[in-house]
C-alpha cells in the first residue's frame, strides 16, 4: 500500500464588515430506496409512469388498508448503513408524521422519529487531493416518500399524482460537521457515490431520488471549537434549513448565498429567524418558506399498525459479507496495483462502472495507459456526444485490444487513435481491423531500410546538415513515416537512421 | 315466521345437514324479520339479492354434500367491515356511498366457509359511543323494554345493530368490532354473547380503524356455542396485517363441555366501583356462585391499577383516532364539500370533516390531536402507555399466579335510554367503557355471557376475561357460566 497524507479541510472563512466569520452546515439527504416496489405495498415504484397507475389501496390511503414491511427496502437501508460504518440498531421502530396535504393520501407519513433503523456512523470527504474532512452521521431512518401535486396543468384545479406516494426512503442525517461550499457539494458526492456503490439508491438527482435539505448557520472564529469540546449547539448560530435541494451545483451556490444573507442580518444588528427556506436558482437567492412559529406540529406517536422492527445479529451479517468494494479502500488500492496517480484514481471510483471498467481493461495490462485511454480518450468522446459509459459503444475488450496492440509496438499512437475512432463507429476486433485496413507498423528492418535508403539517396543536403546537426534526425524520421503513411515503428526508424547517419 | 331466524347457528348447522330446512328458507326468513324491523333500525342496508343468490349456492353445496362450517347460515355485519361492492361507511356522513373494491379478511373468511350476508348493520359512527346514537343513520334500538315502560332503549355500542339484530332475530349471528367494549357492552344490553378476541387473533384488514393498537373483531351470536363456531371461521393469521398473530386457530367448539372443576376463577376487587347497582352486585356474586358449584375455585385478586385504566383509554384511543381519522379529507372518496372557488385547499379540509364527521368523531379527534401535540405528548400520550403497560402486568401476574379466567361484571348498569339526559355528559357515557377497556389494553380476550336480568327485565351480562390465545377456555367457562344461568332470551316482538 501506499501510504496517502491527508490534511484536513479548513473551514471557509467569510470576510465580515465586523471580522471573520465560519460556516456551519449540517446535511439531511433523503435517498430513494432502490427497489422494484414500494415501502408498504406491492406497487412498481418505477419512474415515468402514467399519473396515478403505480397506486395500490395502501398507498391512497383506501379505509381499512394496512401497511406491510417490504423486508428487501429494510435490507437495503441495512447496507447503506454498513457502507457509512454506521451502527445497525437491532430494534427499530416505526412512528408516524401527522399532517395533511393532498399528496399525502394517510394524513401522516410512516417514519422512525424515536428509534431509527442505523445510528451513528461516519464518511471521510476529499475536498481535494489529500485534502478531507471526516463527517459524522447522526442517524439514518426508512420512511415512505409522498406523492406529487401539480398545480400548472389547470388555472383553477390542482392534480394529485400518487406514484411516487409509499416509495421507500432513507434519511441520511449529518452532524454540524460540514465547513464549506466545497464540503457540502463534496458530501452530497461521496454519499451519492457511496450508495451507487452499494446499489441501494440510483443517485438520479434530477429524477429526485437523491434530494438534500442544508441546514446553513454562521459563526464567528472560535465558536466551533467551543462546540467540538461541548457537544452544545448553543454554541453555535441560529440556523436555517434549506429544503429540497437537488443539485450539487446549487447546494454550492445556496449555501453561498445564505451565509451571507446571515452575515449581511447579525452585522446589521438583527436575529437570524430560525426558519425553512427554498432556494430558488433563477435569481440565485433563498426565500423563507415558514417560521419557526409557523412549523407543522407532526404529533409523532408510534404507528400502531407496526410491530417494532427486529433484525437478527446473523442477517446483518451476512448483509455486511456481501457488501462490496467501497470507493476509498477501491481508490487507494487502484493507487497501489496499477500505479496510477490519485487523480486518475479519483475519477476512474467516481462511478463503479468506470471502475469496473477500468479494472476489467487494467487486469491483463499496464495500468497508466489503461487510465490514460480510457480518462483522455474514451470518458473525452463520451462526454462529447453526451452518452454514458453503459451506453459506449466501445466496450473494454475492445478498448483493451487496441492497448495490446500499441502495447506491443503495433501500432503507434497515432495510429491507435484512428483505431478507436474506427472502433467506436463500426464497432469490431482492433486486431482484425489493424489487419484489414494494413494499419500495423512496419518494424520489419529489410522493408524499412529500402525506404531509407531512398530518403538519404534523395536528400543529400540534409545528410550532410545532419553531420553538423544531429537533431535533424527528427526530419529524417518524419519522412520514414510519411513514406509509410505512419506505419513505420518509431523506434525502429530511429534506430536505424542513426545508425546510418550518426554512426560512422 | 321468525321460527328459522331464531335458531342458533349450531342447531341451523345441523338442520341445513339433515335437510329439514333450506338456506333459503332460512334466508327468506331473516330477510322478512329485518324488513319488518324499520323500528329496530338495526339494518343500515339489507343485501336481499346477494343474500337469496348465496342461500340457493349453499343449497346446491348442502345437496351436494360440499358443507362448510357456516354454509347456508345468515348473518349480519356491522358497517364497520369492508365488504366489497357493497356500500360501506361505518355509519358516517363522511364516507357517504364509498364503496368498497375489497372485501375485509374476515368477512372474506366467512364467506369461504359458505355464511350468507344478510346486510351491513348499524353502529356508532366510525365506532365511537356506547348508545348507538352517533351513527349517521339515527340510533338503533334496543328490542328489550323496560316492564310497564315503552320509552326506546340503546342496545349499547359501538355494535349496537349488532347486538339488536342477534337479540331480536334478524339473523343468526353478526360480527361486531370492539376498541374499548363495543361488542361486549351491546350484548349484555341486548342479551346476547360478545367476544372480543386476544389482540391478533383476527385480521385488522379491511376494518375501517378506530384505535389500531385495541381493534378487534369478534362475533355476536345468541349462543356461547355459536360464538365459539364463528370465531373459528373468523380468526388466522393475515400476512396483510402486521399485528395478527401467527397462531395455529383451533377449533374453538372442541372445548366446550369439559369440566370446569379446579379452574380457578380471578374476582378483581378494583370492578366493585362506587355506586354499583344492588342488581349488578348480586348478578355477579350469582355469577361466581354457579361457576364455584361447577367446580370452580373463586379467588379473590387485584388489579391495583384498574382505576387509571378508563383515562389511560380515552387518551390513547383518540389519540390513534386522530391520526386514523385524517385519510378522511375529501380528496379521494367519500363526500368532499361544496367549495365556493376562492376557497383553498384547507378551506376544503375544514369543510369537509366539519360537515362529514359527527359531533363525537370531532371530540374524539379533538381530545387525539391535543394529546399527542408538541408539549403534550409526555404528559398524556407517554403516560398513558406507561399506565397500559402496568394494568398489562396487573394481568399477567394474576395469570402467572394461577387464575385462569376472571369474572367481572360487562356494564355497570342495565340498557339505558335513547336520548338520556343523565348521559348528555360525554364523561358519563365514557363510564360505560370502565369494565370493558382493560381487557382491550391488554390485548386480553374477554366475553360477555348473559347472566340474568335487573326488576325491569332488562338482560345483564357477566364479563369472562380469558389468558392471551385461551379463547377455547375462556369459552368453555362461559359456555358453563351460560347453561347455569339459564338466560331466557325470548323478546317481546313489539316493532
Amino acid at each position: 500500500m501506499i501510504a496517502i497524507f491527508q490534511e484536513t479541510s479548513k473551514p471557509k472563512v467569510i470576510e465580515g464588515l465586523t471580522g471573520d466569520w465560519e460556516l456551519v452546515i449540517g446535511m439531511e439527504i433523503h435517498a430513494q430506496i432502490s427497489s422494484k416496489s414500494k415501502l408498504f405495498s406491492g406497487a412498481s415504484t418505477s419512474f415515468g409512469s402514467e399519473p396515478n397507475s403505480n397506486v395500490s389501496f395502501i398507498d391512497a390511503g383506501m379505509p381499512g388498508m394496512l401497511p406491510v414491511l417490504n423486508k428487501f427496502c429494510i435490507e437495503q437501508a441495512v447496507r447503506t448503513g454498513l457502507g457509512l460504518n454506521a451502527k445497525i440498531n437491532l430494534i427499530s421502530k416505526f412512528d408516524r408524521k401527522n399532517y395533511f396535504y393532498p399528496d399525502l393520501p394517510q394524513g401522516y407519513q410512516i417514519s422512525q422519529l424515536f428509534e431509527p433503523l442505523v445510528g451513528e456512523g461516519e464518511v471521510t470527504i476529499d475536498v481535494k487531493p489529500g485534502i478531507t474532512r471526516k463527517v459524522r452521521i447522526e442517524r439514518i431512518h426508512i420512511e415512505q416518500d409522498a406523492g406529487k401535486s401539480i398545480h400548472d396543468l389547470d388555472p383553477e384545479l390542482s392534480f394529485v399524482d400518487l406514484n411516487r406516494t409509499g416509495v421507500a426512503l432513507m434519511e441520511i442525517v449529518s452532524k454540524p460537521d460540514i465547513r464549506s461550499p466545497e464540503e457540502a457539494s463534496e458530501y452530497v458526492r461521496k454519499i451519492r457515490q457511496i450508495l451507487r456503490y452499494l446499489g441501494t439508491c440510483d443517485g438520479n438527482m434530477q429524477e429526485g431520488s437523491l434530494r438534500a435539505d442544508v441546514n446553513i448557520s454562521v459563526c464567528r472564529v472560535g465558536d466551533y471549537s467551543k462546540y467540538e469540546e461541548t457537544g452544545d449547539l448553543s454554541s453555535l448560530g441560529t440556523r436555517c434549513e434549506i429544503k429540497n435541494m437537488n443539485s450539487m451545483r446549487f447546494i454550492h451556490q445556496a449555501i453561498d448565498f445564505e451565509s451571507k444573507r446571515q452575515i449581511g442580518i447579525i452585522e446589521d444588528g438583527g436575529l437570524i429567524n430560525q426558519e425553512t427556506r427554498l432556494y430558488d436558482p433563477e435569481k440565485n437567492e433563498t426565500r423563507s418558506l415558514r417560521s419557526k412559529e409557523e412549523a407543522h406540529d407532526y404529533r409523532y406517536f408510534p404507528c400502531p399498525d407496526l410491530l417494532p422492527l427486529e433484525l437478527k445479529e446473523r442477517w446483518v451479517k451476512s448483509i455486511a459479507e456481501t457488501l462490496p468494494e467501497l470507493p476509498d479502500i477501491k481508490r487507494n488500492r487502484f493507487i497501489s496495483t496499477y500505479g496510477i496517480t490519485e487523480y486518475d484514481a479519483s475519477i476512474l471510483t467516481a462511478e463503479i462502472e468506470s471502475a469496473d471498467f477500468f479494472e476489467k481493461v487494467a487486469k491483463t495490462r499496464d495500468g497508466k495507459t489503461s487510465a490514460n485511454w480510457i480518462i483522455n480518450d474514451l470518458f473525452g468522446r463520451l462526454n462529447k456526444e453526451a452518452i454514458s459509459l453503459d451506453q459506449s459503444p466501445i466496450s473494454a475488450d475492445q478498448l483493451g485490444g487496441i492497448i495490446d496492440l500499441i502495447l506491443a509496438n503495433q501500432i503507434s499512437t497515432k495510429i491507435a487513435k484512428e483505431l478507436f475512432d474506427i472502433v467506436w463507429r463500426n464497432g469490431g476486433d482492433p486486431a482484425d481491423i489493424v489487419v484489414k485496413n494494413g494499419m500495423l507498423q512496419v518494424s520489419d528492418i529489410s522493408s524499412l531500410e529500402e525506404v531509407i535508403s531512398q530518403i538519404i539517396d534523395k536528400n543529400p543536403e540534409q545528410v550532410n546538415k545532419i553531420k553538423t546537426n544531429p537533431k535533424l534526425i527528427g526530419w529524417f524520421v518524419g519522412q520514414v513515416m510519411k513514406a509509410t503513411d505512419g506505419k513505420a515503428n518509431p523506434k525502429s526508424v530511429n534506430e536505424l537512421l542513426t545508425e546510418k547517419l550518426l554512426i560512422k | 315466521m321468525g321460527e328459522l331466524s331464531s335458531l342458533t347457528i349450531s342447531k341451523a348447522q345441523y338442520e341445513l345437514k339433515k335437510g329439514n330446512i333450506t338456506s333459503v328458507e332460512l334466508t327468506e326468513d331473516c330477510l322478512i324479520e329485518a324488513k319488518n324491523s324499520t323500528e329496530l333500525n338495526a339494518f343500515c342496508m339489507i343485501t336481499e339479492e346477494l343474500a337469496l343468490d348465496q342461500a340457493m349456492k349453499a343449497d346446491q353445496d348442502i345437496r351436494k354434500k360440499n358443507i362448510r362450517k357456516l354454509t347456508g347460515i345468515p348473518i349480519g355485519i356491522k358497517d364497520i367491515f369492508c365488504t366489497k361492492r357493497v356500500k360501506t361507511q361505518a355509519a358516517s356522513r363522511i364516507l357517504t356511498n364509498f364503496t368498497p373494491p375489497y372485501e375485509s379478511t374476515v368477512t372474506q373468511k366467512l364467506w369461504n366457509s359458505g355464511a350468507i350476508m344478510l346486510g351491513k348493520l348499524n353502529m356508532d359512527e366510525f365506532a365511537m359511543g356506547s348508545s348507538n346514537e352517533t351513527s349517521i343513520y339515527g340510533p338503533c334500538v334496543n328490542p328489550w323494554k323496560a316492564k310497564n315502560d315503552p320509552t326506546a332503549l340503546t342496545p349499547g355500542g359501538s355494535s349496537g345493530g349488532s347486538g339488536t339484530a342477534v337479540a331480536a332475530n334478524l339473523c343468526l349471528g353478526a360480527t361486531g368490532t370492539d376498541t374499548g367494549g363495543s361488542i361486549r357492552q351491546p350484548a349484555a344490553f341486548t342479551g346476547t354473547v360478545g367476544l372480543k378476541p386476544t389482540y391478533g387473533r383476527c385480521s385488522r384488514w379491511g376494518i375501517i380503524a378506530f384505535a389500531s393498537s385495541l381493534d378487534q373483531a369478534g362475533p355476536m351470536t345468541k349462543s356461547v356455542r355459536d360464538s365459539a363456531i364463528l370465531l373459528t371461521e373468523m380468526s388466522g393469521f393475515d400476512q396483510n396485517d402486521s399485528t395478527s398473530a401467527k397462531y395455529e386457530v383451533p377449533d374453538f367448539e372442541s372445548f366446550l363441555n369439559q369440566n370446569i372443576k379446579g379452574q380457578k376463577i380471578g374476582i378483581p376487587k378494583e370492578y366493585r366501583v362506587d355506586g354499583m347497582p344492588k342488581e349488578i352486585e348480586a348478578l355477579w356474586e350469582d355469577g361466581a356462585e354457579k361457576l364455584k358449584a361447577a367446580g370452580a375455585k373463586i379467588i379473590d385478586i387485584s388489579l391495583p391499577h384498574t382505576r387509571y385504566a378508563l383515562p389511560a383509554y380515552y387518551v390513547i384511543a383518540p389519540a390513534e383516532a386522530s391520526s386514523n381519522l385524517a385519510r378522511y379529507d375529501g380528496v379521494r372518496f367519500g363526500e368532499r364539500a361544496e367549495l365556493d372557488k376562492s376557497e383553498n385547499i384547507n378551506e376544503m379540509y375544514k369543510k369537509t370533516r366539519q360537515n362529514g364527521f359527527g359531533k363525537e368523531v370531532k371530540r374524539r379527534i379533538m381530545i387525539g390531536t391535543y394529546a399527542l401535540s408538541a408539549g403534550f405528548y409526555e404528559a398524556y400520550y407517554i403516560r398513558a402507555q406507561k399506565v397500559r403497560t402496568l394494568i398489562q402486568s396487573d394481568f399477567s401476574e394474576v395469570f402467572n399466579r394461577g387464575v385462569d379466567v376472571i369474572l367481572t361484571p360487562t356494564t355497570p348498569t342495565a340498557a339505558f335510554k335513547l336520548k338520556d339526559d343523565k348521559k348528555k355528559n360525554p364523561l358519563d357515557m365514557y363510564l360505560n367503557d370502565v369494565f370493558t377497556v382493560t381487557a382491550n389494553l391488554a390485548g386480553l380476550p374477554a366475553i360477555s355471557v348473559p347472566a340474568g336480568k335487573d326488576e325491569t327485565g332488562l338482560p345483564l351480562g357477566l364479563q369472562l376475561i380469558g389468558k392471551p390465545w385461551e379463547e377455547g377456555n375462556l369459552l368453555n367457562v362461559a359456555d358453563v357460566l351460560e347453561k347455569e344461568s339459564q338466560f331466557d332470551h325470548r323478546v317481546k316482538n313489539w316493532w
